[in-house]
């Protein structure tokens, strides 16, 4: 009992540790380190709580491929140190004072003795397995689970149209010549062009 | 004995530091790793309601927070790029026009 309490509190303060890290980090790519240290710690969390397969989720999905994402972009445009200051002197006092206000809230409402929370029961064997994980998803949950799919394609057409988008934009400008009308045409599908290779090293080089 | 409170009260810390950093950090992608962190605190609460109710559908909507989590990471990620070609930085307080 006082053991679990124990590894809990150590990783409790590991993760609030790692998070304030990311807060006060000026690099970015240190932000985004702790933040990866924070996100495994939750996984252990998961761990804990009967959820093993959404902890490996949490390390795949999450560590694994977004913060791979994040680390890219910071990395591409070089962006590590940008924002010293604030615009108005008075945007971080302000900024200070309202998440206090808001952690004190969520800390009155979560331990007010008027919420009557059950405590943790024990669980079937197999709770949190890819089994049940999986049953519950493709039975309960499989219409939202089709919308997911919609979503996802949609992001990610929408994320290969706002960047060939400005590079056709910029390759109209630098190439010039590379037949305008049919770059025009091409921008709005998703098939990659030819035009719009050749002109990638020219494009990309500023950045 | 560790109860759901413990939990929570963690979940709440971690959204509060990630609210904090929305508000007081400058560089958008900073800015979007703190709303990953608010995200990833508000799964650490489905998870522990999940175990506390016995109920594994707390954890299905974790799949889904992480699913929207990773088109709002792309799309963002995009816009970002396309911001940093146009102006030549990403300061937030510099995208104070509407013009391209």
């Amino acid at each position: 009992m006082t053991i679990n309490l124990f590894i809990f509190l150590a990783l409790a303060t590991v993760a609030v540790g790692s998070a304030l890290a990311m807060l006060f980090t000026r690099n970015a790519v240190l932000c985004a380190l702790y933040l990866i240290l924070n996100f495994l710690t939750v996984a252990i969390f998961y761990l804990t709580l009967n959820a093993p397969f959404i902890a490996i989720s949490q390390v795949t999905v999450y560590a694994g491929a977004i913060m791979v994402l994040f680390l890219f972009v910071i990395m591409l445009l070089g962006a590590e140190q940008t924002g010293r200051t604030a615009a108005r002197w008075w945007f971080q006092p302000a900024a200070l004072i309202l998440g206090l206000v808001l952690l004190v809230e969520t800390m009155v409402i979560v331990f007010a003795p008027a919420m009557k929370l059950p405590g943790f029961p024990d669980v079937a064997a197999g709770f949190g397995a890819p089994l049940q994980v999986g049953s519950i998803l493709f039975e309960e949950y499989i219409l939202l689970f089709e919308a997911t799919s919609v979503l996802l394609l949609t992001s990610m057409i929408g994320a290969i149209v706002l960047t060939r988008s400005a590079k056709t934009a910029g390759s109209a400008k630098t190439a010039g010549s590379a037949r305008p009308a049919e770059s025009a045409k091409v921008a709005g599908s998703v098939v990659p062009a030819q035009p719009d290779k050749e002109s990638e090293g020219t494009n990309v080089s500023p950045v | 004995m560790i109860t759901i409170n413990y939990f929570l009260a963690l979940s709440a810390i971690l959204f509060s530091i990630g609210a904090l950093g929305v508000l007081i950090r400058r560089n958008p992608i900073v800015i979007f790793m703190s709303v990953e962190l608010m995200l990833n605190s508000a799964n650490l609460a489905f998870v522990a309601f999940a175990r506390a109710f016995s109920q594994a559908g707390g954890q299905i909507f974790v799949f889904f927070i992480m699913t929207v989590a990773a088109a709002e990471v792309a799309i963002g990620l995009a816009l970002i790029v396309i911001i940093f070609r146009t102006k030549h930085s990403i300061d937030i307080d510099q995208m104070n026009t509407l013009k391209g």
